[in-house]
């Protein structure tokens, strides 16, 4: 029962983890169908953003939760930059996105080799965030991935609440549904291109900040979470958030049961078998938009 | 225009070649001329070696501590009028924590800059990659870090712990303080899988029971499910063979647990003092590991290298054993090379046995049978400031049995 409830939640706070690097892209290659290969290197810069607030702020709490605006920020402008010297001229042409955002990816992990050193970097966590609290019954929860699951969660709210009810979330869901209805009807598209971007590639930031708690901080880092980015907005389908937040949690606990009943590298395909057949089956994915749109 | 321009290329790289052929013709000079392979060039007033350490990637947090403590070893050597009277010149590669550009770069050093003998790897499985081409062209590596054992090349240098160096006492010690079950967590390459198969052994002939065995891919961050396994399998003691950046995700998942050294001790046989410092001393209070060399271990040799090291390197800067293990090599070698009175690889071999160096963990022995060295094991703890302190030594240097012949519980391992 204690491993049963443990692993439950430890699929959660995997999905939790999932959904956090996939909210951006989720907006971006979701809403504006642009596939930004540079969106992990983004998540490494908010990473880094912590690791040097917390070198210049030296209370580990304080830096941490400084690094959450700085790191949004941070990331934002470079993806605000990337759209607009790069990207932009390259709408529509979805393969020439690719390569460039690809190149731009390594660009960013070779400036972050010269800047920080190639060894990984590591950060303190507030003392709040590295114990557990303990539930009747032997179970514990630790608190860094409660803190995540809350940070995920909190997001996702935010990111909805602003779609829905701002005047900007309504521009974005209309460039989404028809990009030339709303052009027309006198949005202007390109500078909701552009905030969308920077939202985006904002939460990117933020996945970073979250991530400094698990793991390293390395240059590399963000080649290893993009892959798993793009399944979950893939499989939860474009144009909407809920069904990359469903598929998010399914695929984290899929992952833990699977692991825990085999092994990793066994649950790693498990999970990639169960992603190929569902795009079989349903090969928009989960959710899709409905649009009057011909496109 | 554009023709202009190939023809400089085409000229540039005729001026290549031509570099190239000449270098060729000097190496007639060198000392050496075996049938196969390419001899190492000795020709002028310096000899190069080869550095060949990941500087980037997921092993670069450890490899390049051990690419520093060999600079520090060639500059002394250097210092006191090289080998043999050359200048020893390093050469120095980036591995990039890949095991096939391991291979190309230890051709490229053998190959294009001929040299006399290489000193690096660290994982395994890069160390198995650049085996074949160290055998088929007759050249030296000169390997530091301890792992699973159950090899010998001939061409391969083992200044690291082999198996009955390291995992064995270290298992013994678990024994010793009376932990009946073990769980193993490991990355998933060839050093966790033999090591634990090693441990396997083990346990089934001293009356432990291994628990559980999970591995993880090497880089892999995500240890939730490990650390919830390990922690119901309620085990006496963890037996970690993570390498990289893995053990860091891993530790805070474990604190993170509730686990402590004092509920559930993990021993580490890839965690040093750098990786300590890397990982933070609030995830690995009073954690086990095993190794033969510490900073704190007692002597004046080792004084003089720590002193040596954090001059040049910084004063924050702590030694670990495969770092005494790389600078040990080299020193090794010159003695090697000084004995045989030539860099010539075949004649260095025959003069390795029984050289013996004051090192930093106490005297080395070089074994030339196994070509590995006797080393004195030892048993450290984590300690607040980041440094290990020893709790356990195995009071005289062991000698080096990489196919474990000599226990019986090993027959048919290898």
């Amino acid at each position: 029962m204690t491993v049963l409830f443990g692993q439950l939640f430890t699929g959660v706070s995997i999905g939790a983890v999932l959904l956090l690097i996939a909210l951006g892209l989720a907006l971006t290659f979701g809403q504006m169908n642009v596939i930004n290969m540079a969106h992990g290197e983004f998540i490494m810069a908010g990473a880094y953003t912590t690791y040097v607030l917390q070198q210049t702020i030296t209370g580990a709490g304080v830096s941490l939760l400084v690094a959450l605006p700085v790191a949004f920020l941070v990331a934002g402008t470079m993806g605000v930059l990337l759209e607009a010297l790069l990207i932009r001229r390259l709408y529509a042409r979805p393969l020439d996105t690719l390569l460039v955002t690809w190149g731009v990816s390594l660009m960013l992990q070779q400036l972050a080799r010269d800047v920080f050193g190639s060894p990984n970097v590591q950060t303190r966590a507030p003392e709040l965030l590295t114990g557990n609290i303990g539930l009747p019954g032997g179970l514990t929860v630790a608190n860094n991935r409660l803190f995540i699951l809350a940070l995920a969660l909190a997001a996702v709210a935010a990111l909805t609440l602003a779609l829905r009810l701002t005047p900007l979330g309504r521009r974005i869901r209309a460039v989404v549904q028809n990009r030339d209805l709303a052009a027309v009807s006198g949005i202007a598209t390109s500078r909701v291109d552009r905030t969308t971007f920077f939202v985006g590639s904002g939460l990117a930031g933020v996945a970073g900040v979250a991530l400094t708690l698990l793991g390293p901080i390395g240059p590399t880092m963000g080649t290893n979470l993009i892959i798993d980015a793009f399944l979950v907005v893939v499989v939860g389908g474009i144009g909407q958030l809920k069904g990359s937040v469903i598929v998010a949690f399914a695929l984290g606990v899929l992952q833990a049961t699977g692991e825990y009943l085999t092994t990793l590298s066994v649950a790693k395909v498990m999970v990639f078998v169960a992603i190929v057949a569902f795009l079989q089956w349903r090969p928009q994915g989960l959710f899709t938009l409905r649009t009057r749109s011909l496109a | 225009m554009t023709l202009f321009r190939g023809r400089r290329i085409l000229a540039g790289a005729m001026t290549l070649v031509a570099a190239v052929a000449l270098t060729a013709c000097g190496s007639k000079t060198s000392d050496t001329d075996t049938a196969a392979g390419v001899s190492a060039d000795t020709s002028g007033d310096t000899v190069k070696v080869g550095l060949l350490n990941s500087l980037s990637g997921t092993m670069a947090i450890s490899e390049v501590t051990v690419r520093d403590a060999i600079m520090l070893a060639v500059e002394e050597i250097n210092a006191v009028g090289g080998v043999l009277g050359k200048k020893v010149e390093p050469v120095g590669e980036d591995g990039a924590s890949d095991w096939p550009t391991f291979a190309e770069k230890a051709e490229k050093l053998i190959s294009q800059d001929r040299v006399a003998a290489v000193f690096g790897c660290w994982t395994s499985a890069s160390r198995k990659a650049v085996k074949p081409v160290f055998e088929k062209n007759k050249a030296l590596l000169f390997y530091p870090v301890q792992y699973e054992g159950l090899e010998q090349s001939p061409y391969i240098f083992y200044t690291g712990a082999t198996t009955n160096q390291q995992i064995v006492p270290g298992l013994d010690y678990l024994k010793a303080q009376g932990k009946k079950s073990v769980y193993l967590v490991g990355s998933d390459y060839v050093f966790p899988r033999t090591a634990n198969k090693i441990i396997k052994a083990y346990a089934a002939a001293n009356g432990m029971t291994v628990l559980g065995e999970d591995y993880a891919p090497l880089g892999s961050t995500e240890f939730g499910t490990i650390v919830n396994k390990v922690k119901s399998s309620k085990v006496d003691a963890v037996f970690n063979t993570l390498n990289g950046d893995s053990n860091v995700a891993f530790f805070k998942e474990y604190t993170s647990a509730g686990l402590t050294a004092a509920s559930m001790p993990v021993v580490s046989v890839s965690i040093a003092e750098e990786e300590v410092k890397g990982i933070g001393t609030q995830y690995l209070a009073d954690q086990l590991t095993a190794w033969n060399y510490y900073q704190t271990t007692p002597g004046a040799a080792n004084e003089k290298f720590v002193a040596a090291y954090k001059a040049k390197f910084g004063p924050d800067k702590p030694t670990s054993d495969p770092m005494e293990a790389a600078y040990v090599s080299v020193h090794l070698w010159k003695a090697m090379v000084e004995k045989a009175g030539t860099f010539e690889v075949e004649k260095v071999r025959a003069a390795a046995d029984g050289i013996t160096f004051e090192a930093p963990e106490g005297l080395v022995t070089v074994d030339g049978t196994t070509q590995h060295i006797a080393k004195t094991a030892r048993i450290g703890k984590v300690g607040a400031d980041g440094l290990i302190t020893e709790v356990w030594n195995s009071g005289q240097p062991i000698k080096p049995d990489p196919y474990l012949k000599s226990y019986p519980w090993a027959t048919g391992l290898s």
